[in-house]
């Protein structure tokens, strides 16, 4: 029975992360939205005049916004497309009855645990690199053209680097999820004729709903921000062609030293991210109470 | 009855499976390898996949010309300082959702959630000011302070998951028998919330070991833990194939083999408790 008294303690246990979470969130924001309305630029010293809304109207009529806004959406949808269908796809495979299940989901699991930027590179130079890479010498072998990934093809590279790193999250949680299902409920499905198609969609599938939103919530959550799998492979270019709207900011900021332009466009990445946000946690909230 | 399976169904999905695995993995096995090549024979036409001169060298080389170990201290100091500094805030908070809740305690849950959801770009301008101005810049101390923060409400969310299972029966049969809180707290909760305390731990080690944004954006070389470090090969060292496969299996090893033991509480803790 919680008494007054426990309700205080929890009260109290509870205030150090509220409070700096709270202030984690506030102070940065409070201040990147004071610094979008100024005229403030790390290479020109002086009085940093306050000259409203300009910095907004400014980034958000500069093409290389809109380019980045592109090219945000697409990075999120294209990752969470493969990783979603790749991830069932994989989940229902290992949930077979195979040899050697234990060690194929160890390996699977894997790319999880690698670290950004060691993704990025090791695809960049020992796969996609169009002289010494490994497509390069398949491509070869097969009698193609050598193909320039990063050059040609950058914000799919950049997809295909991000979908490796994601596609084991997403199977593992598909697995767990397909594991709980009630084997029962699918050999009476069987007797009454479901063929593996309709099985899917009616029994698998819905089982799956909880699971797959999960994956597509925590994914965004992280897709949105994808930062070093750009920084380490193409630097945004060629022109702003993988530049997303994370890259932007930062180029504005610690590159061109536009402190002012750069805030604005935080502000405007934090304003997209919470329209994203407030559609998803409705949408996970609704899931996760059951 | 369990439902038979053919033999034949079973070797050809076995095959399929493992191929595909083998894929997925090979990238990882790729750099393994390389690593262990001369500089000549990682970028050899054909690939040279198993017969080539086994050395060891990249590996001394990485460590001697640009201090590998230093990097990796960096990375345990900022990886296991954040989350244990995290853990040591997280743990009052967990526990007092868990065994205190309140109507609030959802929406508080839900808030720090969405926390998360704030793109790290709409804070890297003041928070890099700031850490200018005071000198964090380039300091483990500045890391371990934004790290803890960005992953507080996921160590919050983890705990609050395996808390919430601890029967809350134990306590009160613990309180009849007579038990004070303080006898309460070390004998009956602490060795029931140890496990989840522990898993919450290794998970958040992975993802601060492998965190790049604030990593890369407030290092430069002193305080740079190992994703910085990486990447500094991105150009042109990363041309020398074996000795970026070489930093690289570094890099990656101690979390790859913690990460397998962790599979289970991953998904687990990665969702929140929500998929188990």
């Amino acid at each position: 029975m919680a008494t007054l008294h426990t309700r205080s303690a929890a009260r109290l246990m509870m205030a150090p992360s509220v409070l700096l979470l709270f202030i984690w969130m506030i102070v940065p924001l409070v201040t990147t939205i004071y610094f979008s309305l100024l005229n403030y630029n790390l290479l020109m010293p002086g009085e940093h005049e306050f000259i409203g809304l300009t910095n907004y109207k400014f980034f958000l009529t500069d093409p290389a916004f809109f380019d980045a806004l592109i090219n945000t959406l697409l990075i999120v949808v294209g990752v969470l497309l493969i990783t979603v269908v790749g991830g069932i796809a994989f989940a229902l495979l290992l949930n077979q009855d195979i040899f050697g299940q234990g060690i194929v989901r160890v390996l699977v699991i894997a790319p999880f645990f690698v670290m950004p930027t060691v993704a990025a590179l090791v695809w960049k130079n020992m796969f996609m690199n169009p002289v010494n890479g490994l497509f390069a010498y398949l491509a070869k072998m097969l009698g193609l053209e050598p193909f320039d990934w990063l050059a040609s093809a950058p914000l799919m590279s950049i997809i295909i680097i991000v979908a490796w790193q994601w596609l084991p999250f997403a199977t593992l949680i598909m697995l767990t999820a397909l594991q709980s299902l009630d084997e029962e409920q699918q050999e009476a499905a069987e007797m009454d004729g479901a063929g593996p198609i309709s099985k899917f969609i009616y029994i698998i599938l819905p089982h799956m709903a909880r699971a797959i939103t999960v994956v597509i919530l925590i994914e965004t959550i992280f897709l949105l921000s994808v930062f070093a799998e750009i920084l380490v492979t193409t630097n945004g270019g060629p022109g702003t062609q993988s530049t997303n709207l994370t890259f932007l900011v930062y180029s504005q900021a610690l590159l061109q030293f536009d402190i002012g332009g750069a805030s604005a466009g935080g502000i405007v990445a934090v304003i997209l991210a919470n329209i994203v946000a407030i559609f998803l946690v409705r949408l996970v909230g609704k899931n996760l109470e059951a | 009855m369990a439902r038979r399976v053919s033999t034949r169904r079973k070797a050809i999905m076995t095959a399929v499976a493992w191929v595909l695995a083998l894929l997925i993995f090979f990238p990882i096995l790729w750099t393994f390898l390389t690593s262990f090549k001369s500089e000549a024979d990682a970028i050899a036409s054909p690939p040279q996949f198993l017969f080539f001169q086994w050395t060891t060298e990249n590996y001394a080389e990485v460590q001697s010309r640009s201090d590998y170990l230093h990097h990796f201290l960096n990375s345990v100091v900022i990886s296991f300082g954040s989350t244990l500094l995290g853990l040591i805030i997280a743990i009052p908070s967990a526990w007092a959702m868990a065994f205190a809740p309140t109507k609030r305690t959802k929406d508080v849950l839900m808030w720090m959630l969405s926390t998360k959801m704030m793109p790290p770009v709409g804070a890297l301008i003041p928070i890099f000011l700031i850490f200018r101005n005071t000198g964090l810049l380039d300091s483990r101390v500045g890391l371990v302070i934004v790290l803890t923060l960005i992953n507080l409400p996921i160590i919050v969310w983890m705990l609050y998951t395996y808390f919430k299972e601890i029967p809350g029966e134990i306590l009160e049969a613990a309180r009849m028998d007579g038990a004070s809180l303080a006898k309460e707290i070390v004998y009956v909760l602490t060795p029931m919330a140890i496990p989840g305390i522990a898993s919450t731990l290794l998970l958040n080690v992975i993802l601060a070991w492998n965190e790049a944004f604030w990593t890369l954006n407030l290092t430069a070389s002193e305080a740079a833990p190992l994703t910085a470090f990486i990447a500094s090969y991105s150009s042109p060292e990363g041309l020398f194939y074996a000795k970026l496969s070489a930093a690289s299996t570094m890099a990656i090893a101690p979390i790859l083999i913690l990460g397998w033991f962790s599979q289970k509480q991953l998904v687990r803790g990665l969702t929140f408790g929500a998929v188990k």
